[in-house]
């Protein structure tokens, strides 16, 4: 049967169209920060990357991104077990506030906690008499990170947990385990793949954030300078192949960010068809809900496949 | 909707872990997302209104609003179209280099901005890839609102082909028979069947996609050229006054953004809502 849009013509004329536009908007940029790293060959990149600058904002963001991945897991976690696992007044309210931070503006985020924990703010300088000092150093730079990235673990654990429901911990509950049992024998291993994706996702805007940062850190070389933050200043400074160089690192972070998130959707793709022949448990396909179909539990749910990176389609 | 359908009642309070699950998400929630908006609030009632006002409806300040939603609704249509076609393409053809494009799609998520920001820069500036070819033609990008409108396209279109995409995937193949089985044209049946489905899902992406390019800041300074009333977008204004240690004014502009989104992004919601319940046949 012939669908719509399957005429030859315009079907190779929309391929093309697509192709085209993507490589030129999309492809090309990714292209251009490779070859402006390597333009001047491989000794100078490797000299730019191995500056002992470069090093220092290089072991930072990594030391940020491992800081900010423990603290998001866990607060994504006790949120998704929370807002999935019980009913309470105010649930959908949590669900909303954790929004927030899609909908901020990154210069307003780094804004709002310079205001609060700088030498003027009503905390910061309580902190200032005591000589504790959080903005314009490391610490200031963890928690606006941990703030634009708190959503991500709890926004992809979210629509899972609620797919799957709560059934199989109730079960195990009622044989006697204990909750932390029930948690890490039978929750976890049903979230383990969403779990990974959340933290991918967190360790990728860790890695980039650039805007709030930018506005808390104070940028001092070789001290409170991220990735993104050198490659700012390198660039500011006409150093254009030492800016490309740290650019080219940070591209191949979204890259392989990139072949995480194909590799899981497409483990997750092999699943879903391995579970829609007639290996679903009877009670499991019974519970599952046949409309939005490909749903199977212990496998991603289909909306989740198709997200932009974070979901944040459902800002 | 099909999260209901796992919902028992009476079976809320099996499960432990009630406590200690709320008392972590209540103490990050209000430690992390609401205790920094105090500041914010602290510092924005240190104003009179008239001072308020002055700072907010300063001559440089209202272009750079000009600049900034002019180049976010032209950045928003760009991808409307563009985001519909992708998705399409990627929904209903099969081609080679398929997987790729799809992964591809996610690109301007996982880039860093200041990345794409300074690639953008670079590629069309006068002596860049892109900028030797168009400005011969009269075509200047960087540094002009026009490259503006680029990073702020190129940052958000995932939001519109990820939107659209889930959408397109789930329309019933008997809509294209019954469209084609009575003889309609490709475009007509395209404009008068596919579209009344998809529309509602191609406003939400466009709107998230617009709602984002308002806020973005890192993928555009470096194309921008920052030129007083002429490209400098608001995030940028925001920075500028924290830079001149104008707490007051930054705070007063920050608090326009932030409103501003907010409440798109509420509209944004109210249309999915009303969108979703229109599609499953509830009463409003």
């Amino acid at each position: 049967m012939r669908r719509i849009g399957d005429a030859p013509l315009t079907r190779r004329l929309l391929i093309g169209l697509a192709l085209a536009l993507s490589a030129l908007f999309l492809l090309l940029p990714l292209v251009a920060i490779f070859a402006q790293a390597f333009s001047q060959g491989v000794a100078v990149f490797w000299s730019n990357v191995s500056n002992v600058f470069t090093l220092h904002a290089i072991g930072l963001t990594l030391v940020i991104a491992l800081m900010t991945i423990p603290i998001c897991l866990v607060f994504g976690v006790a949120l998704a077990w929370l807002v999935t696992r019980f009913s309470f007044p105010g649930r959908r309210l949590l669900q909303t506030l954790i929004d927030i931070p899609f909908a901020v503006s990154p210069v307003v985020a780094g804004l709002i906690y310079l205001l609060l924990y700088g030498r003027n703010g009503w905390i910061g300088s309580w902190l200032d008499q005591h000589d504790i000092q959080l903005m314009f150093a490391w610490p200031g730079i963890l928690m606006v990170t941990v703030f634009v990235t708190c959503p991500f673990v709890a926004r992809e654990l979210i629509p899972l947990m609620q797919a799957q429901g709560s059934r199989e911990e109730e079960a195990a509950v009622t044989l006697g385990a204990s909750g932390w049992t029930a948690f890490w024998r039978v929750t976890l291993p049903n979230i383990r793949w969403a779990l990974m994706y959340g933290v991918i996702l967190t360790n990728a805007r860790a890695v980039g954030e650039f805007g709030a940062v930018s506005v808390v850190s104070g940028a001092i070389r070789g001290q409170t300078n991220t990735l993104p933050l050198h490659v700012d200043q390198l660039y500011q400074d006409y150093n254009t192949v030492g800016a490309f160089a740290s650019a080219a690192l940070l591209a191949l972070i979204a890259l392989l960010t990139l072949a995480a998130k194909a590799g899981l959707e497409w483990r997750a793709a092999r699943r879903e068809t391995r579970y829609s022949s007639d290996q679903l448990p009877e009670t499991v396909s019974k519970s599952v809900p046949k409309t939005s179909s490909q749903t199977p539990l212990e496998s991603m749910p289909s909306g989740q496949n198709r997200q932009p990176l974070g979901g944040e389609r459902r800002l | 909707m099909k999260n209901v359908a796992f919902k028992r009642p009476g079976s809320t309070r099996v499960l432990p872990g009630f406590g200690l699950s709320m008392g972590i998400s209540v103490l990050f929630i209000s430690l992390v997302l609401l205790l920094p908006m105090t500041g914010l609030f602290g510092q924005l009632f240190e104003l009179s209104f008239s001072q308020y006002w002055a700072i907010i409806t300063d001559a440089r300040i209202v272009a750079s609003y000009t600049v900034t939603l002019g180049a976010a609704a032209v950045a928003a249509l760009i991808n409307a179209v563009f985001g519909l076609l992708l998705a399409w393409v990627l929904v209903r053809y099969e081609f080679p280099g398929k997987r790729l494009l799809d992964a591809l799609m996610d690109l301007p998520f996982a880039l860093p901005t200041a990345v794409a920001g300074i690639t953008l820069a670079t590629l069309y500036a006068g002596n860049g890839w892109m900028g030797r070819l168009l400005e011969p033609l009269g075509f200047q990008v960087a540094y002009t609102w026009v490259g503006i409108a680029l990073a702020m396209a190129f940052t958000s279109i995932p939001f519109v082909v990820r939107t659209v995409q889930p959408l397109l995937e789930d329309l019933p193949v008997e809509i294209d028979e019954a469209a084609m089985s009575l003889g309609a044209k490709d475009g007509v049946a395209f404009r008068r069947v596919i579209m009344p489905y998809l529309w509602p899902s191609l406003v939400t992406g466009t709107g998230l996609a617009f709602v984002r390019s308002l806020g973005e800041f890192g993928a555009i300074i470096f194309i921008a050229g920052n030129m007083p009333y002429e490209t400098e977008i608001t995030s940028y204004m925001i920075f500028v006054r924290l830079q001149e240690y104008d707490y007051a004014g930054a705070s007063a502009i920050a608090s326009v953004v932030l409103f501003i989104s907010l409440v798109l992004l509420l509209l944004i919601n109210v249309w999915q809502g009303r969108f979703v319940r229109r599609l499953h046949g509830g009463k409003g």
